[in-house]
């Protein structure tokens, strides 16, 4: 799928460095003012202990999903570039997942499309989580509260 | 032929990734094919296919409801996604 200009899609089992990924934004030089991240990591918790984290995704339908997710966000707000990065394979507590970077003129079209990729991203975009735990492993169900976020944009963008 | 692809737990469930079936002009649609999958692998492919949050897609497009489907289709059946 083509991307709108300064648009990238990245899926890889390697990590990445997120000041490299910030910077490449930027080289564009398209009169960016603002620059919005998010970086999502393994999760584990005392109550909730992840040994390892195996990430399964659609190959092809991953980047395709994915670049149509940026195209919706820059013809919504005027991004002037966008990077996504999502890991898969297995991964261990506090590695990387995945990266958004939106670089905009202003904060809020920054902000604003960074949250809209991610809340996309985790509803539509073809990846499932295994978790590895002291109980043996089990897949990770959807959440309703993901749902929820995403659909909100879709209210938003009738009123 | 229709290449037929599955993912994450229906994957693990099914015991199978990945299955071809011979192109059927007489079941040209994607609610026919999931019969015929059925039809082919027993009861458990049929509770693993009809479960209520089955996601469907058709040229790694998410089809809601039936379509039809045209020979060298690529269909997948995969649970809600759960990446980020």
């Amino acid at each position: 799928m083509a991307l709108p200009r300064g648009c990238k899609v990245r899926v890889q089992v390697e990590d990445f460095d997120v000041a490299a990924l910030q910077e490449a934004l930027l080289g564009e030089g398209a009169g960016e003012g603002a620059v919005a991240t998010f970086t999502g990591y393994v999760r584990s918790a005392a109550d909730h202990p992840v040994q390892a984290l195996e990430l399964e995704h659609y190959p092809g339908m991953t980047e395709d999903s994915i670049a149509a997710i940026v195209t919706q966000a820059a013809a919504r707000w005027p991004v002037l570039a966008a990077t996504v990065v999502h890991r898969v394979g297995r991964l261990a507590p506090g590695e990387r997942i995945v990266w958004v970077g939106v670089a905009a003129a202003h904060r809020e079209a920054a902000f604003s499309a960074c949250e809209f990729v991610m809340d996309y991203l985790k509803t539509r975009a073809p990846f499932w989580k295994k978790e590895y735990g002291p109980a043996g492993a089990t897949w990770v169900d959807a959440r309703g509260s993901d749902v929820e976020r995403a659909v909100r944009w879709d209210r938003d963008a009738v009123k | 032929m229709l290449r037929v692809l599955f993912f994450a737990r229906v994957r693990e469930a099914l015991g199978c990734a990945e299955i071809e079936l011979p192109w059927d002009e007489a079941a040209a649609d994607l609610d026919s094919l999931q019969e015929r999958l059925c039809a082919r692998g027993g009861q458990d492919w049929r509770a693993v296919l009809g479960e209520d949050n089955m996601i469907r897609a058709v040229n790694q497009v998410v089809v809601a409801g039936n379509c039809a489907l045209r020979d060298g289709d690529e269909v997948a059946f995969f649970p809600p996604v759960t990446g980020g």
